[in-house]
C-alpha cells in the first residue's frame, strides 16, 4: 500500500437479533425452514395488516447497546424507508432514521500490539427483506421466486464512525464487534448464513488533508476475509485512480468473491429517494431509565473483561488471551480445561493450535467438537506424567477428534507407551551407535548434525515411543564416554 | 313498521319477545336490498347465503348470548372479511378475498352480528362522493341523482334506504360524517386508538378510524359498545377502558358547556340554510339547559391543506403494498419488474390514488419533505392545541357537518378542489384524533342536514349523550324517504 494516502474505513454491520419471533409479527424466526411457511399476512404485507413491536427485540437491542456502550434513548421512533423490490412486502422497510434507539458508543481493538477505540456513530433497529430465488443468473432468469421466511426478522444495524485506518483495524472491529454480541447474546453472528453482515465505506486521502475523499460503499462481505481483501483492494483502487488523475466516484460496489475485485452496483445519481417519514402505525418508544439497568444487571462478561482476566490470572500473552475470548464458546472451553489443568499457556497452545486446525479443516463448532475439555486436559496430563510424548499425543488428539473416544483408550487399544525405561533405550543407543562408526567419527569432529541423526533412528526403531527427553540425556552422556 | 325498517334495539326487543326470528329478519333485509339496492346501488357484494345460515344457527333463544346476536349488519368494502371478497372498490382488488377478519369485523361476529354484504366506497376511501368508486357509483337514498357522500357512500346510502340497520365505515377526513349527513343518518366517528385499525385497508394511517353509520343513536352505541377498546393486534388502539356506551343515553344535557367555532360559522362556502339549521340547533339546546358560547379554533383553517399533505404521504406508502407480487392486480405480460410494477399499478389504480400517491411522494421527497410534510406536522400539532384549550372549558363543539347538502351526481366531476372543500369541518376532528358525530337536524331543499358535536379525546359518551338529547327532542331522523318513486 502507497503510505502517502490514508485509507478511512467506516463499517455499517447489519446484525440479525436472537428473538423467537419476528421483529413485528409473531412469526417464528428459526433459520433454514421451507420457503414461505414462516409469514403471515403481516410480513407478507397483505391490506390492513399492522404491525406490533416485539419487546423483547428492543430488550436485545439495548443489550447490545450497554455492551458497545452506547448511550440509549429515552425516546426512539420508527420510521418507514419507502423503495419498491419484490422480497420487500410493503414496499417499504420500517427502520430508524433519527431517533435510533442507542447512540454514541465504541469498542476497543488491539493491532498489532496498539489499542485502538473505534467510535459507534448509532445502532438502530429494524426489520430484514424475504429474499429472491432466481433460476440462475439474475439478469437472464425467466422469473424469480419470493421466499418471505426472512422478512420481518429483527436486525441491529450498528454504524460505526469513519475511525479505521486499514483492512486490518476493520476486520479486527469486525471480529471485536463479533465477539461482543456473541458474548452478550445479541445475535448467532453466523456471516455464512447471513446472521452478521457488514458494508465498507472507504476513501482515501493524502497524509494530512484534512477532508475526507470520495467516498465508495462496498457490499456482499460475507466473511472476515472478503472484508479484508475487498477494502486492500478498494483502497488501491482509490490511490491508483488518484494518482493517475482519475475522477472517482461515489457509488456503491459489490465485492465479486470469484474474481476478488469490487464491481459497481449504481452510482450516487441512481440512489433512490427513500422518503423517510415517521412510521404511523407505531407510536413513539418510551424507554424507562429501571428497564435499562436490569438489563444492565444480566449483562455478563464481556470479551474485554475475559481478556483481562486471562492475563492477570493466568499470565497468559494478550494474543493469546485474545484468541481465546473471539466466542464465549471457546472461553467456557478453555475455562473447562483449566478447572482440570493447571498450566494455561500449554491449553492456550493446544487450542489455537490442533484443536483449532481441526475445527476450522473440518467446519466445526467447538460446541460440536467431540473432544470435551476433561478429555483434553487428560491429553495433557498423559504427557506431563510421560505416558505418550507430544508428538504422540498429537496423533491421539487426531483420533479423539475424530472418534470422541477417551485419550486413555486410545493409547491403550493402538499400544503407543512410551519407552523411558532407561536400560531398554541404552541398549538401543548402543546398537546405533555400534552400526553407524563413521557418523560417531562426524560426530567427535564436531559435526552436531549428527545428534539429531542418532535421536531420528531411535525414533524410527521404537515408531517414535521412545522418550525423547530420556533419549536426549542417555545419548549425550554415551556419546561422551565413547 | 316493517322489519327492515327497525332499528337495532326494535329488532331486538322483537326477537326476545319471540315476536321474530333472525331468520325473518334476515330475510326482511335481503327482500329490501333486492328491491331498491338495484337503484341505490350501495352494495358491492351481499353474504346472502352465510346471512341465512347464521341467522338459523340463531333461531334458540338460548343460543343467542351476543350483544348482537341476530342483528344484521354491513361493512364497508375496506373492512378485511375472511372468504368475502374485499375491493376497497378498486380494480386493483377485484379478487381479492382475505384469509382473515378485521378485528372489527370478528367483534360483530364473536357478537353473533350477522353481515350481510360489503359496501360501495370512493376508491381506497379517496373521495367523498362515491363516485370514484372504481364499479359504479353509489346513488342517495333521498335524491337518486344525487351523490351519497363518502368516502363511506355506499354505507349512509345503505342504512338510509332501509338496507340495513347499521354499518361500519371508515372516516379519514370526513369519511363517515359527511355521507351520514348527506343521507340524514348518524355517523359517529370515534377517538383515533378507539376502535382497532387492523384488517381494515389503509388510507391515512394516522387519521383512519373505523366508526358506525346507523339511524339513530342508540344503534350506535350498540355498536360501539361491540367493536371499541384496546386490539394487541394494533398497536396504535388505546389501553383505555370502555365504558357503556349506552349508559350516556339520557336526554339530560343540563350545564353542559357547548362551544361554536367562529370560524365555521363564517366559512363562505356554508349554505345559509345549513348554517340556519344548526344555529337552530343551538337554541334548541339552550332550550334544553345547554350553556352555549362562541369560541375559536384560529388554526381550522389550515386543517384542509395540512390533511392535504399529511394524508396522501402516509397513502403513498400505504398504497406501495398494491405492487402485483403477492396478491391483487398483475400485468402478466410485463417483461420485467419494473414493468410489471407500473403496469399493475397504472391498470389497477384509478385517477384519485394515483394523483394521492404521486402528491404524497412529491411532499416526502428529498428537498420538499420540510417545506411540505414537516410544516404540516408542527401545523397538526397546533391545530390539536387549539382544541385542547378549547376543551379545557367547554365540554362539546358544535358544528354544521358540511357546508352544502348533497350535490348532483358529475357535478362535480374531477373538481377537486371543490369536493374536497366537502371536509373543511370534518377534517380537524381527524388531524387531533377527537370522537365527532353527524346527527341529522333538518332538510334544505328537501336534503338532509347534518349537525356535527366533536368531543374530547376518548369522551365518546359525552358526544354521544348530546346527540341522543338533541335526537330525543327533534323530529328529523325519523323522516322517512321515498326511494325513485317508492310508495311511502
Amino acid at each position: 500500500m502507497n503510505q502517502d494516502y490514508e485509507v478511512i474505513i467506516g463499517l455499517e454491520v447489519h446484525a440479525e437479533l436472537k428473538t423467537d419471533s419476528k421483529i413485528f409479527c409473531s412469526c417464528s424466526t428459526a433459520f433454514g425452514a421451507e420457503p414461505n411457511t414462516q409469514i403471515c399476512p403481516g410480513c407478507s404485507g397483505f391490506p390492513g395488516m399492522l404491525p406490533v413491536l416485539n419487546k423483547k427485540v428492543v430488550e436485545i437491542a439495548i443489550k447490545a447497546g450497554l455492551a458497545l456502550n452506547c448511550e440509549i434513548a429515552e425516546v426512539c421512533r420508527f420510521d418507514r424507508k419507502n423503495y419498491f423490490y419484490p422480497d420487500l412486502p410493503r414496499a417499504y422497510q420500517i427502520s430508524q432514521l433519527d431517533f435510533p434507539i442507542c447512540r454514541n458508543g465504541y469498542l476497543e481493538i488491539e493491532v498489532d500490539g496498539e489499542k485502538k477505540r473505534i467510535g459507534i456513530n448509532r445502532a438502530h433497529m429494524e426489520e430484514d427483506a424475504g429474499k429472491l430465488v432466481h433460476q440462475g443468473n439474475i439478469t437472464s432468469t425467466p422469473f424469480s421466486l419470493v421466499d418471505l421466511n426472512r422478512s420481518g426478522m429483527p436486525l441491529l444495524e450498528i454504524v460505526s464512525e469513519p475511525d479505521m485506518r486499514s483492512a486490518q483495524e476493520a476486520r479486527a472491529y469486525m471480529e471485536k464487534l463479533r465477539s461482543i454480541l456473541l458474548f452478550a447474546g445479541i445475535s448467532d453472528c453466523k456471516m455464512q448464513e447471513g446472521s452478521l453482515r457488514c458494508d465498507a465505506n472507504i476513501s482515501v486521502r493524502p497524509r494530512g488533508q484534512k477532508h475526507f475523499g470520495i467516498r465508495t460503499e462496498i457490499k456482499n462481505l460475507n466473511s472476515f476475509r472478503a472484508l479484508e481483501r475487498a477494502i486492500e483492494y478498494e483502497a488501491r483502487r482509490h490511490i491508483e485512480a488518484i494518482e493517475d488523475g482519475e475522477e472517482l466516484i461515489q457509488e456503491t460496489r459489490t465485492w465479486n468473491e470469484a474474481k476478488q475485485i469490487t464491481m459497481s452496483m449504481r452510482s450516487k445519481e441512481q440512489a433512490e429517494d427513500y422518503r423517510y417519514f415517521p412510521d404511523p402505525d407505531l407510536l413513539p418508544v418510551k424507554i424507562d431509565r429501571e428497564w435499562v439497568e436490569r438489563i444492565r444487571a444480566t449483562l455478563p462478561e464481556m470479551p474485554d473483561q475475559a481478556q483481562q482476566r486471562l492475563i492477570t490470572q493466568y499470565g497468559l500473552p494478550s494474543y493469546d488471551a485474545a484468541v481465546l475470548t473471539m466466542t464465549p464458546e471457546f472461553l467456557a472451553y478453555f475455562d473447562a480445561c483449566m478447572d482440570l489443568y493447571h498450566d494455561a499457556k500449554t491449553v492456550s497452545n493446544w487450542m489455537m493450535g490442533e484443536l483449532s486446525k481441526f475445527l476450522n479443516q473440518n467446519n466445526i463448532e467447538i460446541s460440536d467438537c467431540k473432544v470435551k475439555p476433561a478429555a483434553l486436559a487428560r491429553l495433557l496430563t498423559l504427557i506431563d506424567e510421560g505416558k505418550i510424548s507430544g508428538k504422540m499425543a498429537k496423533t491421539v488428539f487426531e483420533e479423539m477428534f475424530n472418534t470422541g473416544q477417551e485419550p486413555d483408550a486410545i493409547i491403550k487399544g493402538k499400544g503407543m507407551v512410551q519407552i523411558s525405561d532407561e536400560s531398554t533405550l541404552l541398549k538401543l543407543i548402543d546398537d546405533t551407535l555400534t552400526a553407524n562408526p563413521k557418523v560417531v567419527e562426524d560426530y567427535k569432529n564436531g559435526k552436531a548434525k549428527a545428534f539429531g541423526f542418532f535421536v531420528g533412528q531411535i525414533m524410527k526403531a521404537t515408531k517414535g515411543q521412545a522418550n525423547p527427553a530420556v533419549v536426549n540425556k542417555l545419548l549425550q552422556k554415551r556419546l561422551q564416554e565413547i | 313498521m316493517e322489519l327492515h325498517e327497525l332499528g337495532l334495539y326494535e329488532l331486538q326487543s322483537k326477537l326476545n319477545q319471540g315476536e321474530v326470528s333472525p331468520q325473518e329478519i334476515i330475510n326482511a333485509i335481503f327482500k329490501r336490498i333486492h328491491e331498491v339496492d338495484d337503484k341505490v346501488k350501495a352494495f358491492l357484494t351481499l353474504d346472502e347465503e352465510n346471512a341465512i345460515k347464521k341467522a338459523a344457527a340463531l333461531c334458540k333463544g338460548e343460543n343467542r348470548t351476543g350483544l348482537m346476536a341476530g342483528m344484521p349488519f354491513a361493512l364497508k368494502d375496506l373492512i378485511c372479511t375472511r372468504g368475502l371478497r374485499t375491493t376497497c372498490a378498486s380494480r386493483m382488488l377485484e379478487n381479492f378475498i382475505p384469509t382473515y377478519d378485521a378485528t372489527v369485523a370478528s367483534r360483530l361476529n364473536n357478537a353473533q352480528g350477522i353481515l350481510i354484504g360489503k359496501l360501495n366506497m370512493d376508491e381506497f376511501a379517496m373521495g367523498c362522493s362515491n363516485e370514484l368508486s372504481a364499479f359504479f357509483p353509489t346513488h342517495n337514498p333521498w335524491d337518486l341523482n344525487r351523490v351519497p357522500g363518502g368516502s363511506s357512500g355506499g354505507a349512509a346510502a345503505a342504512v338510509a334506504a332501509r338496507e340495513v340497520p347499521v354499518a361500519l365505515g371508515s372516516d379519514t377526513a370526513g369519511s363517515i360524517r359527511q355521507p351520514a349527513a348527506y343521507c340524514g343518518v348518524v355517523g359517529f366517528k370515534p377517538s383515533y386508538g378507539r376502535v382497532s385499525r387492523w384488517g381494515v385497508a389503509a388510507y391515512a394511517s394516522s387519521m383512519d378510524q373505523v366508526g358506525v353509520i346507523a339511524r339513530n343513536v342508540e344503534d350506535c352505541a350498540l355498536v360501539l359498545n361491540t367493536i371499541a377498546g384496546k386490539d394487541p393486534l394494533d398497536g396504535t388502539s388505546a389501553d383505555i377502558e370502555v365504558p357503556d356506551y349506552t349508559s350516556y343515553l339520557i336526554p339530560d344535557i343540563k350545564g353542559l358547556r357547548l362551544g361554536y367555532p367562529r370560524e365555521f360559522f363564517a366559512q363562505p362556502a356554508l349554505d345559509p340554510g345549513i348554517k340556519d339549521l344548526v344555529e337552530e340547533a343551538l337554541r334548541k339546546y339552550e332550550d334544553m339547559g345547554a350553556i352555549v358560547e362562541e369560541i375559536s379554533l384560529p388554526y381550522s383553517e389550515y386543517a384542509l391543506p395540512v390533511y392535504y399533505i399529511i394524508g396522501p404521504a402516509e397513502a403513498s406508502a400505504n398504497m406501495a403494498c398494491y405492487d402485483g407480487v403477492r396478491f391483487g392486480l398483475r400485468d402478466l405480460e410485463a417483461d420485467n419488474v419494473l414493468d410489471m410494477y407500473c403496469n399493475s399499478r397504472a391498470n389497477g389504480f384509478g385517477d384519485e390514488v394515483k394523483r394521492r400517491v404521486m402528491w404524497g411522494t412529491y411532499v416526502l421527497s428529498s428537498g420538499q419533505y420540510e417545506a411540505y410534510y414537516l410544516k404540516a406536522m408542527k401545523v397538526r400539532r397546533l391545530i390539536k392545541n387549539d382544541f385542547d384549550n378549547v376543551f379545557a372549558h367547554i365540554d362539546l363543539i358544535i358544528t354544521p357537518t358540511t357546508p352544502t347538502t348533497a350535490f348532483k351526481l358529475g357535478e362535480k366531476n374531477n373538481d377537486f378542489l371543490t369536493s374536497c372543500k366537502n371536509e373543511v369541518f370534518t377534517v380537524s376532528a381527524n388531524l387531533a384524533g377527537l370522537p365527532a358525530i353527524s346527527i341529522p337536524c333538518g332538510f334544505s331543499d328537501g336534503l338532509p342536514v347534518g349537525m356535527q358535536i366533536i368531543g374530547s379525546a376518548f369522551n365518546e359518551g359525552k358526544v354521544l349523550q348530546a346527540a341522543y338529547a338533541f335526537q330525543q327532542n327533534t323530529p328529523y331522523h325519523q323522516y322517512k324517504l321515498q326511494i325513485g318513486g317508492e310508495q311511502k
